[in-house]
């Protein structure tokens, strides 16, 4: 018997010690998320002590009140004065559990004084933040490349935890969210700073966060939204407050210098190869997860783009309906995602791959005339 | 067939009763299609539930077989999302509910000494309409688009606006499912308060009786607020309301509040009767007295009255206001004070008695003890704060999972052995019963609780690929899923041998055992207590 414990340690420990398994909750880097790993170690230590107690006396009796074992049936059913005993006593121990729930839950309630607020936006399936005040806004998207994903190349260490553009935010600051959503229900959630709040179309949400450390933090959206709910996670990059400064004079600096650029791209004239090859890119990036890599969609739940009337027929539709998208369905309307020029690609891209062939080619030009 | 005349044209005594021509059932196919008889009628929802037990187990190792791995492998999301939604409406509405309506079915009659349900032909049609319920659900996921995908909880507007084309289908077998439940709690309650044999008073009901009785009034007063979310989903979506959508003047949260409002009491519609029949096992098998009987039926009474006001606590990441929000945790943590004291009850019916282990005692006491974890985890998802992180994550899958299956469906295993050898006359193969329970009682533990660790590390339900830290554990849930699943099949052996052959089963096979059942001989016979015994 002993030996056979021997043997389970001696393989187990070395494996779970140096597997570094996840197993409990993150102590997180905010004084809320520590408050809450408290709340959750003290709450798992009360259940396991009245486990212990309730399972022992359990298998105390399993163990020695055998009939194998000559027991013979006591005759008591009844007391109320035991009754009355371990009703009081959960009870009490539950007040007491609930006084530092209720505080804890007091501060993380309350989304006065913040010094930075981040619009964050759900949409199937990427993040929006705006940061107000400050004219900066970017979608925030999985960057694992479809291969991991299809397991036809190794996976790197943040495997579906990796966006192209992180939300960035400064240190010892409070931020204040702002969570909403273009479609479904989605829920941003980042385990490190304990804030997990539903994006309600329709409705804004407020949740709050003050970092401790610097570091990269990874989560995930937690509520379903769909076919591809599992793929849009939320990346956050903590940084002192100079180095954020420095990082959003760079952001405006970029933003001017894309604005300038897609002024001149409505001049410009590309080639159908170099459309193409955009196209291809944008739409593998925001379209295929709907309609599907090779353009086929899913039937009955998003059109397939082959042959279809609206591609094989005036360009005017086929903006519309990407610049617009059609409300009430889960096509977006892009014109506020995409640039002219990248819509232009990918229009165009759609309008010649996979056989569809009508060789129109839409310039940037043409998307913004559209527009207005 | 005509019962009522049977019944009166025949003062059997039901212990001596012998085998009168009329007496049997007619035989066939058209004997289960037209029966009213109650024992007829408890099998049907016994077998119907376990074959949708398979095969909602089937879904979930198709689930378990995609994320044995990180990487998509087998199925594309919009599949697995179809597979959880299915998997979660069909042991739930398939699986748990039916097979609790037939112990009903059988067991009530049997434990009050009344001859029948009291609405035999009501009875037959609350079956028969629900294996076409299921066919309609199961069919949608044939048709184009597939069939729902949006989860069992069906939160709009990813069920309206965003739902395929087939919801109008789920629409229509939920509503199906939900008359059925009605009918089925109506007849329990009508039986229960008007068919009690002279002397059987409130305060000597066995357990399981008013346990299914409470559970029959959760039911009749929560199964039309389902009916009514489900019709609004479908009116949102093909008929232009705007309930759940705010472009409309509506709102997506409302849907979550009368979905839960219907939905908390339903996980307790789920376990009120395994606390009866454990209740009737546990004394059986410790040739003790039930504990604190009157504690027990005001427990069950006031969790039942609490299940009204917690059900926000699925909710608390919607953003509630401060003050709901601490009200819900506060109930919330009150509910565990009654499901505590059933506990201890169980464990002080124990103490001192002189126990023994058959097969229906083990599964009652890994039920204590499986189901006591998941109401600790209950207990810490009620913490709001703490709820923040475990929301959604597999950690309230680890939960429910061991409040349903090692609760729930641990329960109704139990039940079948009690009660196996008074349904078909035959003991069941002692042997093959341990290994049933052995198996699954391993297997549910290592499909279930590393399931806490990933969720507390942070993944989150409903996905089908994962981040590699939570590869290790994942590959372990996958393993206890096919053992868990593979498992059943022993049981399904065991039944059938029970009913072909088997050692000849006395009026009372267990020594300790209590109760009127116990009182008519095994098999029971198709007719019993045609004149109402008499209880002292
Ligand atoms: C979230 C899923 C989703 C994404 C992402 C998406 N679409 Fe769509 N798309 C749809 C749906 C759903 C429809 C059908 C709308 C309807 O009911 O008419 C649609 C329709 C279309 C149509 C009309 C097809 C037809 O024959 O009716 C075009 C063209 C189109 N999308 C282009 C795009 C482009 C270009 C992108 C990427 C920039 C894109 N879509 C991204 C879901 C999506
Ligand atoms: C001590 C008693 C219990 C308490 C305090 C409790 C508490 C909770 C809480 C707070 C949640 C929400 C978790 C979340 O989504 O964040 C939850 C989920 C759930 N509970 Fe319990 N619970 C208890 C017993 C039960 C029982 C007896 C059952 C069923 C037999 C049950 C079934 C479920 C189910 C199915 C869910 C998940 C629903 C879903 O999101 O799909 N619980 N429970
Ligand atoms: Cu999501
Ligand atoms: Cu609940």
């Amino acid at each position: 018997m002993k030996h056979w414990l021997y043997l389970l340690v001696g393989i187990f420990s070395p494996t779970l010690a140096a597997s570094e398994l996840p197993l409990n909750m993150t102590q997180g880097v905010t004084e809320i998320s520590n408050q809450v790993y408290d709340l959750h170690m003290t709450i798992l230590l009360i259940c396991c002590v009245i486990g212990l107690i309730v399972f022992g006396l359990m298998f105390y009796s399993m163990l020695n009140h055998r009939k194998s074992k000559g027991a013979v049936p006591a005759q008591f059913h009844e007391s109320t004065k035991v009754e009355i005993i371990w009703t009081l006593i959960p009870f009490l121990i539950l007040v007491g559990m609930a006084v530092p729930a209720t505080s804890t839950l007091i501060a993380m309630e309350d989304t006065s004084d913040a010094d930075i607020t981040v619009m964050v936006t759900g949409s199937q399936w990427k993040w929006h933040y705006k940061y107000f005040n400050e004219e900066i806004e970017f979608f925030s998207i999985l960057s694992t490349p479809r291969d991991q994903i299809d397991n036809k190349a190794p996976k790197d260490a943040n495997y579906l935890l990796e966006v192209d553009k992180p939300l960035v935010l400064p240190i010892n600051k409070k931020v204040r969210f702002l969570v909403t959503s273009e479609d479904v229900i989605h829920s941003w959630w980042v385990p490190a700073f304990a804030v997990k709040k539903d994006a309600n179309p329709g409705f804004i949400n407020e949740a709050w966060t003050k970092i401790d450390k610097p570091g990269t933090y990874r989560g995930q959206c937690a509520e379903l939204c769909g076919k591809d709910h599992g793929f849009m996670p939320i990346v956050v990059e903590a940084m002192p407050e100079a180095e954020f400064d420095a990082w959003i004079a760079g952001q405006k600096q970029a933003a001017t210098e894309a604005a300038a650029q897609a002024e001149a791209s409505l001049s410009q004239t590309l080639t159908m190869d170099e459309l193409m090859a955009q196209g291809e890119q944008v739409y593998m990036a925001r379209c295929a997860a709907c309609h599907q890599p090779n353009g086929a969609g899913l039937p009955g739940v998003f059109p397939g783009l082959l042959k279809s009337p609206i591609i094989q027929g005036p360009v005017g539709d086929h903006l519309d309906i990407v610049i617009n998208g059609k409300p009430g369905t889960a096509m977006q309307a892009f014109a506020k995602q995409l640039t002219a020029q990248e819509i232009a690609a990918v229009v165009t891209y759609e309008r010649n791959a996979w056989g569809n062939d009508t060789g129109d080619v839409v310039q940037a030009a043409d998307v913004s005339n559209f527009e207005k | 067939m005509n019962t009522t005349t049977q019944d009166t044209d025949a003062t059997l005594d039901p212990v001596s009763h012998d085998d009168h021509h009329h007496d049997g059932p007619p035989k066939g196919i058209m004997r289960w299609i037209l029966t009213t008889n109650h024992k007829d009628i408890g099998t049907l929802y016994l077998w119907f539930s376990f074959i949708m037990f398979l095969i909602g187990g089937a879904m979930a190792l198709v689930i378990r077989a995609e994320l044995f791995q990180p990487g998509l492998q087998l199925v594309d999301p919009n599949f697995f999302n179809q597979m959880t939604t299915v998997h979660g409406l069909i042991m739930v509405f398939g699986a748990v509910m039916p097979a609790f309506t037939g112990l009903a079915n059988w067991m009530i009659p049997l434990m009050i000494g009344a001859p029948d349900m009291a609405l035999p032909r009501m009875n037959n049609w609350s079956f028969w309409i629900l294996p076409f319920a299921f066919f309609i659900l199961l069919s949608s996921l044939f048709m184009e688009g597939g069939g729902p995908n949006f989860g069992w909880t069906f939160y709009a507007p990813l069920s309206t606006t965003y739902g395929p084309d087939s919801t109008a289908l789920f629409v229509f077998s939920v509503h199906i499912m939900g008359i059925s439940s009605i009918m089925g709690a109506i007849n329990v309650i009508v039986t229960i308060v008007n068919m009690r044999a002279p002397g059987m008073t409130w305060m000597k009901l066995p357990l399981f009786v008013w346990t299914w009785l409470i559970t029959a009034f959760l039911l009749i007063m929560v199964m039309p607020v389902l009916a009514g979310v489900v019709t609004m989903v479908l009116t949102d979506k093909y008929f232009a309301t705007s309930f759940f959508d705010a472009a409309g003047g509506g709102d997506p949260v409302m849907f979550q509040h009368i979905f839960w409002f219907f939905g908390h009491p339903e996980v307790y519609i789920m376990i009120l009767p395994s606390f009866g029949i454990v209740s009737s096992i546990v004394p059986a098998f410790s040739r003790k007295k039930l504990f604190g009987y009157s504690s027990m039926v005001y427990a069950t009474a006031s969790i039942a009255i609490l299940s009204f006001l917690v059900w926000a606590h699925h909710m608390f990441t919607t953003g509630m206001p401060l003050a709901g929000e601490l009200f819900f945790m506060y109930c919330t943590m009150l509910i565990a004070v009654p499901t505590g004291v059933k506990i201890f009850n169980w464990v002080a019916t124990m103490w001192r008695g002189a126990l023994t282990f058959e097969t229906p005692m083990l599964f009652s006491l890994a039920f204590i003890i499986l189901f006591t974890i998941g109401g600790f985890s209950g207990l810490m998802l009620a913490i709001t704060p703490a709820d923040f992180q475990y929301h959604d994550t597999y950690f309230v899958v680890a939960h429910f999972h061991y409040v349903l299956v090692s609760g729930a469906v641990f329960s109704i295993m139990a039940a079948a052995y009690y009660w196996l050898p008074k349904w078909t006359g035959h003991m069941y193969n002692d042997t093959l019963s341990k290994w049933h329970f052995w198996c699954s009682l391993i297997s549910v533990n290592v499909l279930f609780f590393p399931m806490h660790f990933v969720g507390l590390a942070g993944m989150p339900r409903r996905i089908p690929d994962y981040a590699l830290q939570f590869a290790d554990i994942n590959q372990i849930v996958s393993i206890g899923g096919f053992a868990f699943g593979l498992s059943q099949l022993l049981f399904l052996a065991v039944v059938i041998k029970c009913i072909r052959g088997g050692e000849a089963a006395e009026a009372k096979p267990w020594e300790g055992a209590e109760g009127l059942e116990w009182e008519v001989p095994s098999p029971a016979p198709y007719h019993t207590f045609s004149t109402p015994p008499e209880v002292k």
